[in-house]
């Protein structure tokens, strides 16, 4: 935290609710009282391009962008989109990565390869990282679209809100007759 | 009450609160959402229209403006071309009630074809531009602007960009307030162009500017922060955030009227100051003035006028201009990013754009392109788009490479639905005028895809929602003269490929047209998904060649280590394009 803004970045592919999750965060973050900020691009996301999505919260956000380094939580959606992004990652942040590959079809040139080693590389350059097997837990919920909630339950664990304001939140932006289903995936992702 | 709010949404709401009453607009990102904003929670009380093209969307809402209603016409940067004519006349007609044009510019060019800076287009055009720099701002700066707009007669450049568009703030918003206008009086010498009128109003535009020039010195769209004096620096739009951030303890001189700038106040500024900066994104538009007008200063030596500008690019500028210490970077600011692949955007499973481009790389076609989803064909591994300028040149640009007659190969024209009533229609008629004997393939997905999927004049609905009038593509063409005008499925190699080859080897203009909907839009369309039968797949690789994002690189390889093809069920569409070119038949229905 750099002048008491915290900053959140999340990255994903196209597709994944990397713009949902971070509209989620945001709003969070308003109804705490807080000055909240989000920024993305989103011209190319329904065609399975790069997705991030830039959140900043504190008592005054200037620029919507996170500077270089300063992040002090990655969320990744994707393995190699973690990879992608793990540079922006400040000291001692907070490292979450879904255990979730998602080939692009670029590989299939055989001029690329997907990063098997991601999972390696990812822990060679923060120790601490997490690993998290949302789809699994979502498979225990019983339905796949929870990945989401449950990554932002993970993520709630690293950053200073709380924990009714998340729920409030997520009752209200959750798609129709899922609110419950979504309260559970976010408390098992925060318990994770 | 407050609502967090991206700049386009805030924009809309603007034009709701402030009595705005038309909007018109063509789809283009970054602007695209401000017109489905105001159509799906406004309509009541806006109204609100996609037209053909930006230069149709300006002249119904000056028409709008004439008649008394409150209006505004909505672009992406490069629409802005497209309605210069337009423009720059009425510039000397002036309004009837307030009139706003929003240029929605796209630095770093995130989704465009150039990151042309669009403020010079109030400079050229000797209107107001003013430029709010986030959310709240933008709504704000609508109400300034209807008011600007009226006060002077003239329209007024709102001129936003991808971040401000694309950012989500926090936004007071409050109730609707309206303005009562007369309807249309007649006024000939105000409004008509002739020679004669038109000349006794560019005298009256000068005037204006001087008068918009003392309105630039006193009012609070420009204001300074006072800080320490050592580094002053003048900026505006989303370069305040950047600067506010980088340089807490500079003064700088907020320009929230980019055009025409407050000199008398800059200079006054510029006086207590020791170090002048401008700070600004893409040209040095207030630079250049600034120094025009003999006032000392810097700029683009330390900050580029090339891609976006953000904290770090700010910091970097002053630390090299030696007025700020390096250590304010993080310490991972310098970080090497990891070696990943690159994601590049792809077309989806089962577009029908897909086909097409199959059968004209089958048939070696030279590709002059246009814009739209097909223009992701020119990525590996399909290649085959061999231009793309602006909307509507893919066209032109076969007939005059055809006819300059210097090029080997057959140069067959790509363009989508929306782009071709947006542009193509007169070129189609100009190259049938002049003879030309190019074959003209209109994809016709019945969509606006890449913008994300909005209505136009060829899919019967408007956008308020209403059932309408559709374009008969097929009867255009015929009636500007194209006497070979051919429907094809573009799920059909074989018949897609034998009418192509037909109509390249033709000594006259022709046009082919598909005839599927996109995939995405209105509705998402999945039929029974294929599969790969690996004991037959050969990993000839002819499949991959279709640039799919449902099939990829198996585990299963053949003797030369070579990867077979597995097909992913959940996003398969069923279009069968990549059974069609597998020599093996290895590709089959899943059910099966
Ligand atoms: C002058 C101008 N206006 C708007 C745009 C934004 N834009 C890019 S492609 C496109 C429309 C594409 O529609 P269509 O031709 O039907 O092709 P599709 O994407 O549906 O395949 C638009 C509006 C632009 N690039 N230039």
């Amino acid at each position: 935290m750099k002048n008491g803004i915290t900053n959140v970045l999340i990255v994903g592919v196209g597709g994944q609710g990397v713009l949902l999750a971070s509209e989620i965060l945001t709003e969070v973050a308003k109804v705490m009282g807080l000055d909240a900020k989000k920024s993305e691009v989103h011209g190319m996301s329904q065609r399975g391009g790069v997705v991030t999505s830039h959140i900043r919260f504190g008592e005054k956000v200037y620029s919507p962008l996170i500077p270089s380094g300063e992040s002090d939580v990655i969320l990744a959606f994707e393995l190699s989109e973690g990879l992608r992004w793990i540079h922006e990652l400040a000291e001692g942040g907070t490292f979450i990565v879904n255990d979730h590959k998602l080939v692009p079809p670029i590989t299939a040139t055989g001029k690329f390869f997907y990063p098997e080693d991601a999972i390696d590389r990812i822990k060679a350059r923060v120790p601490g990282a997490k690993l998290v097997e949302a789809t699994d837990i979502a498979r225990e919920l019983g339905n796949p679209r929870l990945v989401n909630t449950i990554l932002l339950g993970v993520m709630s664990q690293s950053i200073d809100l709380a924990e009714d304001t998340w729920l409030e939140v997520i009752k209200k932006m959750a798609p129709k007759g899922t609110a419950e289903l979504n309260r559970k995936a976010f408390l098992a992702g925060r318990s994770d | 009450m407050e609502m967090l709010l991206s700049g386009n949404e805030a924009l809309a709401r603007g034009v709701f609160e402030y009595g705005g009453e038309f909007a018109s607009a063509y789809p283009g990102t970054p602007s695209t959402e401000i017109l489905q904003v105001i159509a799906k929670f406004f309509k009541d009380d806006v109204y609100a229209e996609w037209a053909i093209n930006e230069k149709v969307a300006l002249e119904v809402a000056v028409g709008a403006s004439y008649g008394g209603a409150r209006s505004i016409a909505v672009m992406k940067h490069v629409g802005v071309n497209v309605a210069a004519d337009p423009l720059m006349s009425l510039t000397y007609t002036g309004v009837g009630a307030g009139m706003i044009i929003v240029s929605a510019d796209d630095p770093s060019l995130h989704s465009s074809q150039n990151e042309q800076d669009n403020r010079y287009y109030g400079k050229f055009a000797s209107i107001p531009v003013l430029e709010p720099s986030d959310s709240q701002e933008a709504k704000d700066f609508v109400k300034t602007s209807f008011e600007i707009s009226e006060q002077f007669d003239t329209p007024v450049f709102l001129r936003i960009t991808t971040r401000i568009s694309h950012s989500k703030g926090i936004v007071e918003i409050g109730d609707r307030e309206t303005v009562e206008h007369e309807g249309f009086e007649r006024n000939i010498t105000k409004f008509v162009m002739v020679p004669a009128y038109a000349a006794v109003r560019h005298k009256i535009v000068i005037d204006r500017l001087e008068a918009l020039k003392e309105y630039a010195e006193t009012t609070d769209l420009n204001r300074i922060e006072w800080n320490n004096k050592d580094v002053g620096i003048i900026t505006g739009s989303i370069s305040y955030q950047h600067v506010k951030e980088a340089m807490p303890d500079a003064s700088v001189l907020k320009l929230g009227m980019g055009y025409p700038l407050p000199m008398k106040k800059i200079a006054g500024f510029a006086a207590k100051v020791k170090n002048l900066f401008v700070v600004e994104e893409l040209e040095p538009f207030y630079e250049e003035q600034i120094k025009a007008a003999g006032i000392e200063v810097e700029g683009k030596k330390y900050f580029s006028n090339h891609l976006e500008l953000n904290v770090d690019r700010v910091r970097d500028g002053f630390i090299e201009a030696g007025l700020l210490d390096a250590s304010v970077k993080s310490s991972t600011a310098l970080a090497e990013p990891e070696e990943v692949l690159p994601r590049p955007p792809v077309l989806c499973s089962g577009c029908p754009h897909r086909g097409m481009m199959v059968a004209m790389k089958k048939l070696k076609l030279y590709t002059t392109g246009d814009i739209g989803c097909y223009t992701l064909g020119a990525l590996p591994p399909l290649s085959q788009i061999d231009t793309c300028l602006c909307m509507g040149a893919s066209i032109g640009h076969a007939f005059g490479i055809t006819r300059a007659g210097k090029s080997d190969g057959k140069f067959v024209s790509l363009i989508g639905d929306s782009t071709f009533l947006h542009s193509g229609i007169t070129a189609l008629a100009s190259v049938v005028y002049n003879k030309g004997n190019t074959t003209n393939i209109i994809v016709d997905n019945r969509i606006t895809a890449m913008t994300g999927g909005q209505d136009n004049p060829g899919t019967s609905r408007t956008l308020m929602g209403e059932p309408t009038n559709a374009v008969d593509l097929k009867a255009i063409c015929r009636a500007v003269g194209v006497e070979h005008v051919r429907e094809v499925d573009p799920y059909d190699l074989e018949e897609t490929i034998s009418v192509l080859k037909e109509e390249t080897e033709r000594d006259a203009c022709s046009v082919v047209i598909t005839n599927r909907p996109c995939m995405l839009f209105p509705s998402k369309i999945k039929d029974e998904p294929y599969t790969v039968i690996l004991e037959k797949c050969t990993a000839c690789g002819l499949c991959f060649g279709v640039g799919c994002p449902s099939i990829a690189a198996s585990d299963e390889k053949n003797d030369k280590g070579k990867p077979k093809a597995e097909i992913d069920p959940i996003t398969c569409t069923g279009c069968t394009i990549c059974a069609q070119v597998c020599p093996s038949g290895a590709i089959v229905p899943l059910e099966q």
